[in-house]
């Protein structure tokens, strides 16, 4: 049999895909928008400064050791709120979501309580902790509970009941079974609800700061504010904003929330 | 009492008597001078601070102004985050593009703009409706999204085969499929927004409800302090109690 050949037409790789070029035109489009507006005088020079003073005012920020002091500050208090609340909270998750009882008489508290303005709270929290970094840390600490508690109480409801049976088979202790069952089962809900509490407990901790603190980065944006260097505080809120979403997404990526195989 | 009655009332006698009891040792902890009555005000204390709180510092007015920022800032959200939502269902190419991004400024912590909006709005309701607006667009733009796109293909199939038109196919079968979990955003969005709101009335001493607590802590009027928290604490439960049930109202049924 003849041997016919084979149309084979060679394979374009595209530049970028469209995805990508559209993502591209809307920063450019934006960057190019407000570049505009800055040199337009529409508004307020000092209100939209150029990309250029933004940019210098980046690189100044991170060549700024008192930034590095700071922002050590701030770390350090939503580290300890988040060890703090983050524990309370995976306790009360897993003691709501292991007794039918206790959950029915106190989740909905929590429910209802979880989404309230916890700002509102920071005036007893500095009366309790003072003017320091104990009032910031309460802050976060009543900032992360909520969510790291829910999600635990839920996580705990989904822990397959076979494992709770072969666990109580072997006469696990209570501490056996919360490191070898209840934790590795609920390892997606609590990273989630641990990242949901991070969230939170960032602004809860940042937002005291800026109404009364006299170091972290919240207050380093509300003194920006107060001198009205608008540059500095566009950098402050670029790297803080960048900071916050990159720490969450590690979280996520280090935990392998989307390789969890339920 | 029967078993089944027991079983209905013995989770919420214990939580609400819990409550209670907790109350009681705090009243008695400090009648003791075990906790100081400068930093703690008795329960007592601040139970008869209500009436003065309500009638002195015109909690319904406050009450009124809070609701206005929320209702602005709930106009902006349907307005603008449906819209935006509809926009980037129906074009592939751009959701595609800018669904992470809107994913990511939900969780960007943006009420940290606040001085940035003060400069570019002023100390005023402006500053705190965009506020609130800004919390709570990612929400209802990702909820509207995943409403239209979760749409029963069946349904959309019987829309064509009846002939309807694009706007005809919207407005007759995904808007009103997508409705709940629209819904669902717009109610994550008005939370966002009313935790924003009393925020910001708070961080920047202007409006109505979150202002009122700053200044009685500024005044140390510790029972008024105390009585005006636990009163936003209960507008903000009763509002997602209402909207809670709403939602559970327009879900349908399985």
């Amino acid at each position: 049999m003849a041997e016919t050949g084979r149309l084979s037409a060679p394979a374009t790789q595209p530049f970028a895909s469209p995805v990508t070029l559209v993502r591209v035109a809307i920063i450019v489009g934006i960057l190019a928008t407000w570049e505009a507006v800055a040199a337009s005088g529409l508004l307020f020079q000092d209100v939209v400064p150029s990309l250029k003073v933004i940019g210098l005012a980046v690189v100044e920020l991170l060549a700024d050791p008192t930034y590095y002091f700071n922002l050590g500050v701030t770390a350090g208090e939503i580290g300890l709120a988040m060890l703090i609340g983050g524990l309370a909270g995976l306790v009360v998750g897993i003691l709501l979501g292991s007794n039918r009882l206790l959950s029915r008489a106190f989740e909905s508290y929590l429910y209802y309580l979880g989404p309230t303005p916890k700002i509102i709270f920071f005036p007893i929290m500095i009366m309790w902790f003072g003017v320091g970094p104990g009032s910031k840390v309460a802050m976060g600490v009543l900032s992360c509970f909520f969510p790291v508690a829910l999600s635990a109480a839920a996580g705990m409801r989904t822990i397959d009941t076979v494992l709770i049976r072969v666990g109580r088979s072997f006469r696990a202790s209570t501490w056996q079974m919360v490191t070898k069952i209840y934790l590795p089962a609920m390892r997606l809900p609590i990273l989630n609800g641990v990242r949901l509490g991070l969230g939170v407990a960032i602004i809860g901790t940042l937002l005291a700061e800026t109404k009364l603190s006299n170091k972290g980065v919240g207050f380093l944006i509300i003194n920006a504010y107060s001198t009205f260097n608008m540059p500095r505080m566009y950098a402050l809120l670029i790297v803080l904003f960048v900071l916050s979403i990159g720490v969450n997404a590690l979280i996520g990526r280090l935990g392998g929330v989307g390789t969890i195989k339920r | 009492m029967t078993a089944r009655a027991l079983d209905r009332w013995l989770p919420p006698i214990l939580g609400f008597g819990t409550l209670v009891v907790c109350v009681l040792i705090v009243e008695v902890l400090i009648r003791l001078n075990v906790v100081n009555r400068f930093i703690v005000p008795m329960p007592s204390q601040i139970a008869g601070a209500f009436e003065r709180v309500i009638l002195d510092e015109d909690i319904p007015h406050r009450f009124l102004v809070t609701m206005r920022e929320s209702l602005w800032a709930t106009a902006l959200l349907a307005l603008f985050g449906i819209g935006i939502g509809v926009l980037l269902y129906r074009v592939q190419l751009l959701r595609d593009a800018t669904e992470t991004w809107v994913a990511a400024m939900a969780s960007a912590p943006t009420v940290l703009m606040y001085p940035l909006f003060l400069v570019i709005f002023g100390r005023s309701e402006k500053t705190i409706i965009m506020m609130g607006f800004v919390a709570g667009l990612p929400a209802v733009i990702l909820k509207t999204i995943e409403g239209l796109a979760g749409t029963r293909r069946v349904l959309i199939n019987v829309g064509r085969s009846f002939k309807l038109t694009e706007i005809q196919l919207f407005v007759k079968i995904l808007f009103p499929a997508a409705l709940p979990t629209i819904f669902v955003g717009l109610r994550l969005g008005m939370i966002f927004a009313l935790i924003n709101i009393v925020g910001v009335e708070f961080l920047i001493n202007f409006g109505g409800l979150g202002q009122l607590i700053n200044d009685l802590a500024e005044r140390y009027d510790l029972p008024g302090t105390y009585a005006a928290i636990c009163f936003v604490i209960l507008v903000s439960v009763v509002f997602f109690f209402l909207t809670d049930r709403v939602e559970k109202w327009l879900r349908p049924v399985a």
